[in-house]
């Protein structure tokens, strides 16, 4: 990319370089380049993937080479800059460089396969102009002047891709029954609620490369026959919304929405809702009820929200990140989409890894991928060299899958197969540290507050299996509580209208079928292997590591820790409650909890 | 991590004021399914739901106070408390909840004396447990206000805590 003959700076400035101090690395690299001493300049972009790292910098000379810095502060700015003054590279601070790719967290970037994020991290995303130098808008242009709607439908029809937010319905079939619906006004609906815990793709895309999605949105609505369309996003995304904002009134400038976009005869219009909090409302009929200013709860199908959706009209619901991949199809053609992937599931995915994976962020990788390859290769294996445990897939409606299926494909019917599901794509990596009985209970008290309390078994299903799974990690479980979750997860799973209920069993039919060990440790045993419940562990500190500073003593709430100063300190196991606050507080780390 | 002092104790309108109400119905008057934004823009104004205004809403509106409620208690984003001047939100995402989540509330809880939830009886603090905030490299989290504390341990939960305890909302530093 060219850079006018000056060192250009890319500061990553998406919620996750934000809440990582990078406003304060902006504030500071304003003030440094203010003075006029360096010849650089500064601009942002979304999210570059390595949140790892965050704050990022990526410094680019005048002969394109690159350089990503990260961990930076306001203290690092002044050293950055001399380094870019004097041709110098920080290896220390190293993420990426263009001409050694194996250096840094090089590998991260380089087993991956960008489609969706193409434009994440490598554009402003607060200017129309750097996505169209892209070639953006190209494909809504070609798709509105020189394709009909049929053709279009076609052309996604041959990419083969499936809806990224979790259900993997194929697009192009779900984009023909809406332009086969009878009716004079339809819409077109872009589902950006991501409520799934752990997942922050959709927030990451809007962030980075909201044009993309809005573009997407031009060739849908045209393809289905929709002049007006919403785009339904979390209020908890405030800067995915202004981000949003900006890139609508752009459009309205450039004519690219309103009245005879492109200089067609053709109208469309997108309208931003913001959602108020509720995971259900991710569920296509909840989410079309929210939009009417209802609660948010699913009806029975059909109608399909294709033939009697928003307003009672033909609607269409996408995903964002179905959306984004849309204008990349047109451009380059549905087969060259579907070369990549295997036979039942093409294109890329784009997974959040989190958890205790080492390198934490935002990944997208050719369908067919093993998940061995996107947790080690990409996500370079689990923190501080302990033991793969399990990845949570797919999130509360997904499931926990042990390193025993980690050479299981990333293909929604090899996924599936294994009881976990694709879902939206939240990858979460969990070691020997994390409780598997835990998790599941963590996910079920996340279902059963979700739940819209429609369908019984749902509403109170999901409670009474939380009950067992508390009860269990409290060290009263029953040998029965095993086959008694079992068969609640059957009625749940048979008796709900949506796939809330429909799928909120899936973490704990997963870690009961490849974790029953540890509910057999949890009920049998009385213990929790992980350390984590705390009726079932006792804390010990380390006489030999104790310096006796008197720490944990000091933040003990029932002071059940004593000892002379200096000295070995002991807990008293009658008086302790182990919450564990002793834990994180010992500088030295003698405690620790069985 | 923007450093503003924020204007806490003006920053919301009075219950017994509806001006701001009228001004966010005739914002969205004649457009149909409005409830919820009509709902955010009201919090946004006012703070919290009191029931005043969400009769005076109603009412304007055109709507049953029922399905005001109905909306208002449905959807997470809407309370129905008033807050107090700082919120903390933890976040208890899947990643934060594997990096100890529930370890950082208690701790809140345990400094503060107030449950998930509540807030603190001289009005300073209120207690949130939050879904996932989409910053999982950087869990555990906590947001107060607006800046984003991420990595945290539970030991030095109190010392973050503590800058907010100042006078008029503002930070000591």
């Amino acid at each position: 990319m060219s850079t006018g003959g000056k060192n250009k700076l890319v500061l990553g400035y998406g919620t996750c370089g934000i809440a990582a101090g990078a406003t304060a690395v902006k504030d500071a690299l304003e003030n440094e380049l203010a003075t006029g001493k360096y010849d650089a300049y500064l601009d942002i972009a979304g999210c570059m993937g390595f949140c790892f790292r965050e704050p990022i910098v990526e410094v680019t000379d005048p002969d394109g080479r690159s350089v990503i810095y990260g961990d930076l502060s306001p203290k690092r700015v002044s050293r950055l800059l001399e380094a870019v003054a004097g041709g110098e590279v920080i290896e220390d601070w190293v993420v990426r460089r263009s001409d050694e790719p194996g250096a840094g967290e090089g590998d991260f970037l380089a087993n991956q396969h960008r489609i969706v994020l193409r434009n994440c991290g490598n554009i402003n995303p607060e200017s129309i102009e750097e996505y169209i130098s892209t070639g953006g808008y190209e494909a809504a242009r070609k798709a509105l002047t020189s394709m009909t709607p049929e053709e279009l439908i076609d052309e996604v029809g041959k990419s083969g891709i499936r809806g990224r937010g979790g259900a993997g319905f194929p697009t192009g079939t779900k984009w023909g029954f809406a332009r086969k619906a009878k009716g004079e006004q339809k819409y077109l609906v872009c589902n950006a609620d991501e409520g799934d815990p752990g997942a922050f793709m959709d927030r990451s895309v809007l962030e980075g490369d909201p044009h993309a999605v809005i573009e997407g949105m031009i060739v849908a609505g045209y393809a289905i026959g929709a002049t007006q369309a919403y785009i339904y996003c979390r209020a908890e995304y405030p800067l995915a919304l202004k981000r949003l904002d900006i890139a609508i009134a752009a459009c309205h400038e450039w004519g690219y929405l309103g009245q005879g976009i492109f200089g067609t005869d053709w109208d469309f219009d997108i309208k931003i809702k913001k959602g108020a909090g509720a995971f259900v409302c991710g569920e296509e009929t909840a989410l079309i009820a929210s939009i009417e200013g209802k609660r948010g709860m699913p009806r029975p199908r059909p109608p399909f929200p294709a033939n009697e959706g928003l307003w009672g009209k033909p609607t269409n619901i996408n995903n964002v990140e179905t959306l984004a991949a849309i204008p990349w199809i047109i451009a380059n053609g549905g087969d060259r989409y579907a070369s990549v992937g295997t036979e039942k599931s093409k294109g890329t995915k784009v997974f959040c890894l989190a958890g205790k994976v080492r390198r934490s962020g935002l990944a997208e990788v050719p369908m067919g991928y093993t998940l061995r390859q996107v947790i080690f290769d990409v996500g370079g294996g689990v923190r501080e060299g302990k033991e793969f445990k399990a990845v949570q897939m797919g999130g509360p409606s997904g499931g926990c899958l042990p390193a025993s299926l980690l050479d299981t494909l990333v293909d929604y019917d090899a996924i599936t197969a294994t009881g976990a599901i694709m879902g939206s794509g939240g990858m979460i990596v969990a070691d020997s540290s994390t409780c598997m009985v835990d998790l599941a209970r963590y996910f079920l008290s996340f279902t059963q507050e979700e739940s819209c309390g429609k369908c019984v078994p749902c509403r109170i299903g999901t409670k009474r299996m939380l009950e067992i799974l508390a009860r269990i990690c409290s060290g009263e479980g029953e040998p029965e509580d095993l086959e008694r979750l079992d068969i609640l997860a059957g009625d749940i799973k048979a008796g709900s209208l949506c796939a809330l209920g429909g799928t909120a069993p899936n973490p704990v039919l997963t870690t009961l079928k490849y974790f029953r060990n540890e509910y057999e440790d949890h009920i049998l045993r009385k213990k929790c292997t992980a350390g984590v419940c705390p009726a079932l562990i006792t804390l010990h500190i380390q006489e030999d590591i104790c310096t006796g500073c008197g720490a944990c003593a000091k933040i003990c709430p029932v002071e059940a820790i004593s000892g002379e100063k200096k000295e070995p300190h002991a807990i008293d196991a009658d008086t302790c409650i182990r919450c564990k606050l002793c834990l994180s507080r010992c500088p030295e780390e003698a405690i620790y909890a069985e | 991590m923007d450093d503003k002092g924020c204007e806490c104790k003006q920053r919301f309108a009075d219950p017994d004021n509806q001006e701001p109400l009228l001004g966010i119905l005739e914002r969205y008057a004649g457009e149909k399914g409005a409830l919820i934004p009509l709902l955010q823009d009201t919090q946004e104004a006012y703070g919290y739901l009191d029931e005043k205004i969400m009769r005076a809403l109603a009412k304007g509106a055109g709507y049953q106070l029922s399905q005001v409620y109905g909306v208002a208690t449905f959807y997470t984003q809407f309370r129905l408390e008033p807050i107090g001047e700082h919120l903390i939100r933890v976040c208890h995402g899947t990643a934060c909840h594997v990096a100890g989540a529930e370890l950082i509330s208690e701790e809140i809880s345990n400094f503060l004396g107030v449950k998930d939830g509540q807030t603190t009886p001289d009005m300073k603090f209120t207690l949130e447990s939050v879904m996932c905030v989409g910053a999982c490299s950087l869990s555990p989290i906590m947001i107060v206000d607006e800046d984003t504390h991420g990595k945290l341990k539970p030991a030095n939960v109190r010392k973050v805590l503590k800058k907010y305890r100042g006078g008029n909302g503002e930070k000591e530093e």
